[in-house]
């Protein structure tokens, strides 16, 4: 615009193009400026009609001793579960075991957060009631994933890029109806591929114009640039991609006018690359993560929902990194967000027969309360599973 | 040549370089070494003089008037504007007894880093004696971007880093520079928030390298008929601008300290209760200011002195998430009164002095949220001082 401007209200010099054309005057000085920019009204930021529910769905599933139970896992991905204990990927047993994780009873005391995959969230249970109904009885906030999933980046290194935005609000409003309240989006970085400033810039917008227009239709976005594990690369490199990722995500949803008290966050914690030769302790992590936060992260964010899975660790061991977040005040909610942190063991003891279900609904709760414990900073590794203690890591893994 | 002689020449040319290499390479990671331990060394005191200018219970004198702007100050009581004044007057705030208790710094003008009291002592030597940190204001002014509506760019950063290594050397352990941006109809432009805040991050980084806290500065003027949401829109977006520029010119977040307006109506507005003034402000910088740094040093930009140590005083009895403390960096401020009952005479120092400690305290029990009011308020205190168009 400026530039077009520019060209109009400079004086134009004899040349070809003007053939034929009379040559405009020279303006006298005291009348021209060498750059004219047509003057915008600055407009006061618009918020969004939700902003007072928002504000509420953030502080709730931010609430104390409390955390995300997410069980958006695709089709796809749930296929893989079931496959893992002899099931076969049908409706019916998506069905059967998400029914038995929403109906752990007392559940509501340890999550405050449920996240489903679209096809749960028009669900009911086996027993013929709507998913999102014994969600909100068990006093469980229900949440949807909102993206389409990763795709290649044109014109990267190899990265990829998150797709959704298409329709999105439409959607959102759709999942507000059926009982949503607050959305996941999930992004990620490479750093064995770069990251190139092209797919950090991307993530970032994407974020936040996902960001924004959840809030328009009434749903709590969940912010998340993941910064994949697999790599060779040190904890400093780790760190200082973080600190670029996010302080581009914030810049842009700052752009996109979105309401940081309505938002919350789902960083990766800052760990060293599941190939690097040297680990680092629970202490570490949690040292470089809250720096990472503290540097970051404006106040006003509520909560920041952590996945604290770190290069094959266990559910234990994710359990031990929230503990060790949490043994000092911090300005938001260090919580979690955990999909097979909390389900692995469950998942296991299940193994798709009926009589299995209680015990099965109990290891979940187990997990639940632990992770509850290490939200307020007091868990201290008594009684755990064998089970619990295994490592989780897949190389190259695809949601 | 001979084949041999050639060999001989050629493997003496080649073990010369090698040498050479292993030179290099060794005094490269001797310089690396260097650079990092001088560099972690220097991030810890950067972190540290941070950390303790933000003291609750103490702020900072912002005393750095340029010759300038000091002749308007003195010219305002009848007093010549000549270097044994401008002494006289900065002696007299530094030497109150009690005062220098409640300032964790003093802002200087470089005139002044280098002037003594009347008994001999450098000032720098006094301030220092008595726990406070000297800083030097190390712009050089601004100047008009073209194109728009009179916004302005701050001048300073050729020769920045030099200078900070003399001022440094002198004593100083922070700086200050201020990025000044206005409220209109089409203001702040993009480019004018996009180039102070470029401005300010390399301001800060150069200051960082050599030794000094920097104080970031952005301050939006309170000039105009705008309402307080409008003031806390712009400045949103100013501060996240800010910090996004900080963040991309590696600066270190913990040895830095943010000198902003608070959130106001405008001038020509009606005014609001320190309350408001409070929540509006602080949820501001909730929204903006990671809790890395350790403190937001106000300025108080034209209020009446009674006024900003009201809003400070509102902002710490505010129950809401505050990491970082939440103090003052005032000139007139702090002064105004006191120059008036200076008067430029000799007779009044002491009165002088007590109205000037009963402002220091104020200001402190304002970081700490017990501020009761002034029950008698010294002539001035609530004179509104500002001035429409300030020009520094």
């Amino acid at each position: 615009m400026a530039s077009a401007s520019f060209l109009k209200s400079s004086y134009v010099l004899k040349s070809e193009w003007t053939k034929g054309q009379s040559l405009r005057q020279l303006p006298s000085s005291s009348s021209v400026s060498l750059v004219r920019s047509r003057p915008t009204t600055f407009t006061v930021r618009a918020t969004t009609s939700y902003a007072d529910e928002l504000i509420k769905t953030a502080k709730t599933v931010a609430s104390p001793g409390r955390g995300i139970l997410a069980m958006d896992e695709s089709n796809a991905t749930c296929g893989k579960r079931l496959a893992s204990i002899g099931l076969e990927n049908t409706e019916a047993n998506r069905q059967a075991y998400r029914t038995l994780l929403v109906s752990v009873p007392g559940l509501g005391q340890y999550i405050s957060g449920a996240i489903l995959f679209e096809e749960t969230l028009y669900q009911s249970t086996v027993e013929g009631k709507k998913m999102v109904d014994v969600l909100v009885e068990q006093n469980i906030v229900p949440g949807i994933k909102v993206d389409k999933g990763l795709v290649p980046l044109a014109g990267s290194n190899n990265e990829s890029w998150c797709q959704g935005l298409d329709g999105l609000a439409s959607r959102t409003a759709a999942y507000y109806q059926q009982g949503a309240r607050f959305a996941k989006w999930r992004t990620v970085v490479s750093i064995p591929n770069g990251p190139s400033a092209l797919a950090v810039k991307e993530a970032a917008w994407g974020l936040a114009r996902y960001a924004a227009i959840c809030q328009e239709s009434g749903l709590a976005p969940i912010v998340e640039p993941e910064i994949l594990l697999d790599g060779e690369h040190g904890i400093e490199r780790t760190f200082e991609v973080a600190l670029k990722v996010w302080s581009e995500v914030f810049y842009y949803l700052a752009e996109n006018n979105v309401l940081f008290e309505g938002i919350l966050l789902k960083p990766s914690m800052v760990t060293p690359g599941a190939e690097c030769k040297d680990r680092a302790t629970p202490e570490q992590v949690a040292d470089y993560t809250l720096k990472l936060l503290q540097r970051r992260i404006p106040p006003a964010v509520p909560g920041i929902m952590a996945s604290f899975l770190s290069g094959g660790q266990s559910e234990v061991e994710a359990t031990l990194n929230l503990n060790a977040m949490n043994q000092s005040p911090n300005p938001w909610h260090v919580s979690f967000s955990y999909a097979r942190a909390l389900q692995n063991t469950c998942l296991k003891t299940w193994g798709g027969r009926p009589e299995n279900v209680k015990a099965a609904q109990e290891a979940l709760l187990i997990r639940a309360k632990a992770n509850s414990l290490a939200q307020l900073g007091k868990y201290t590794g008594e009684g755990e599973s064998e089970e619990a203690k295994k490592g989780m890591f897949v190389k190259g893994y695809v949601y | 040549m001979g084949y041999t002689e050639e060999i001989k020449c050629r493997s003496t040319l080649g073990s010369v370089y090698v040498l050479f290499c292993v030179i290099f390479l060794f005094g490269y990671i001797y310089l690396s070494l260097h650079y990092l331990t001088n560099f972690l060394r220097l991030a810890d005191e950067l972190i540290a003089n941070a950390a303790y200018i933000g003291t609750p219970g103490k702020g900072i004198l912002a005393a750095d008037e340029s010759t300038g702007t000091m002749g308007k100050r003195l010219s305002s009581i009848n007093v010549e504007n000549v270097e044994s004044n401008r002494r006289a007057f900065r002696e007299l705030l530094f030497t109150t007894p009690g005062a220098l208790e409640y300032l964790s710094g003093v802002i200087l003008f470089e005139e002044t880093l280098y002037q003594k009291t009347s008994d001999g002592k450098p000032f720098v030597e006094l301030l220092k004696e008595n726990g406070v940190l000297p800083g030097i204001k190390v712009d050089k002014g601004v100047v008009v971007l073209p194109g728009t509506n009179g916004e302005t760019t701050t001048q300073g950063l050729d020769d920045l880093g030099k200078r900070c290594q003399q001022y440094y050397a002198a004593g100083c352990r922070f700086a200050k520079w201020r990025a000044v941006l206005n409220i209109g109809i089409t203001e702040p432009s993009q480019l004018a928030i996009n180039e102070n805040a470029n401005g300010l991050a390399r301001y800060a980084i150069i200051c960082q390298e050599n030794g000094l806290v920097p104080i970031v500065e952005p301050e939006i003027l309170v000039d105009g008929n705008h309402s307080i949401d409008k003031c806390a829109d712009v400045t949103e977006r100013v501060l996240a601008a800010v910090y996004k520029a900080l963040n991309d010119h590696h600066v270190l977040l913990e040895g830095t300290l943010l000198k902003p307006n608070m959130v106001t109506p405008g001038s020509e507005a009606p005014k609001v209760a320190p309350e408001v003034v409070a929540e509006y402000t602080v949820r501001a910088l909730q929204r903006t200011m990671p809790a890395a740094v350790p403190a937001v040093v106000f300025l108080s930009g034209g209020q009446s002195e009674e006024e900003a140590t009201l809003n400070l005083n509102a902002m710490n009895k505010l129950k809401t998430k505050k990491p970082w403390t939440l103090t003052f960096s005032f000139g007139r401020a702090l002064q105004a009164s006191t120059l008036k009952a200076w008067q430029g005479k000799e007779e009044n120092v002491e009165k002088a002095k007590a109205v000037f400690l009963q402002r220091c305290k104020a200001n402190s029990e304002a970081t700490l949220g017990t501020y009761k009011g002034s029950g008698s308020l010294s002539e001035g205190a609530s004179e509104s001082l500002h001035v429409k168009d300030y020009k520094y």
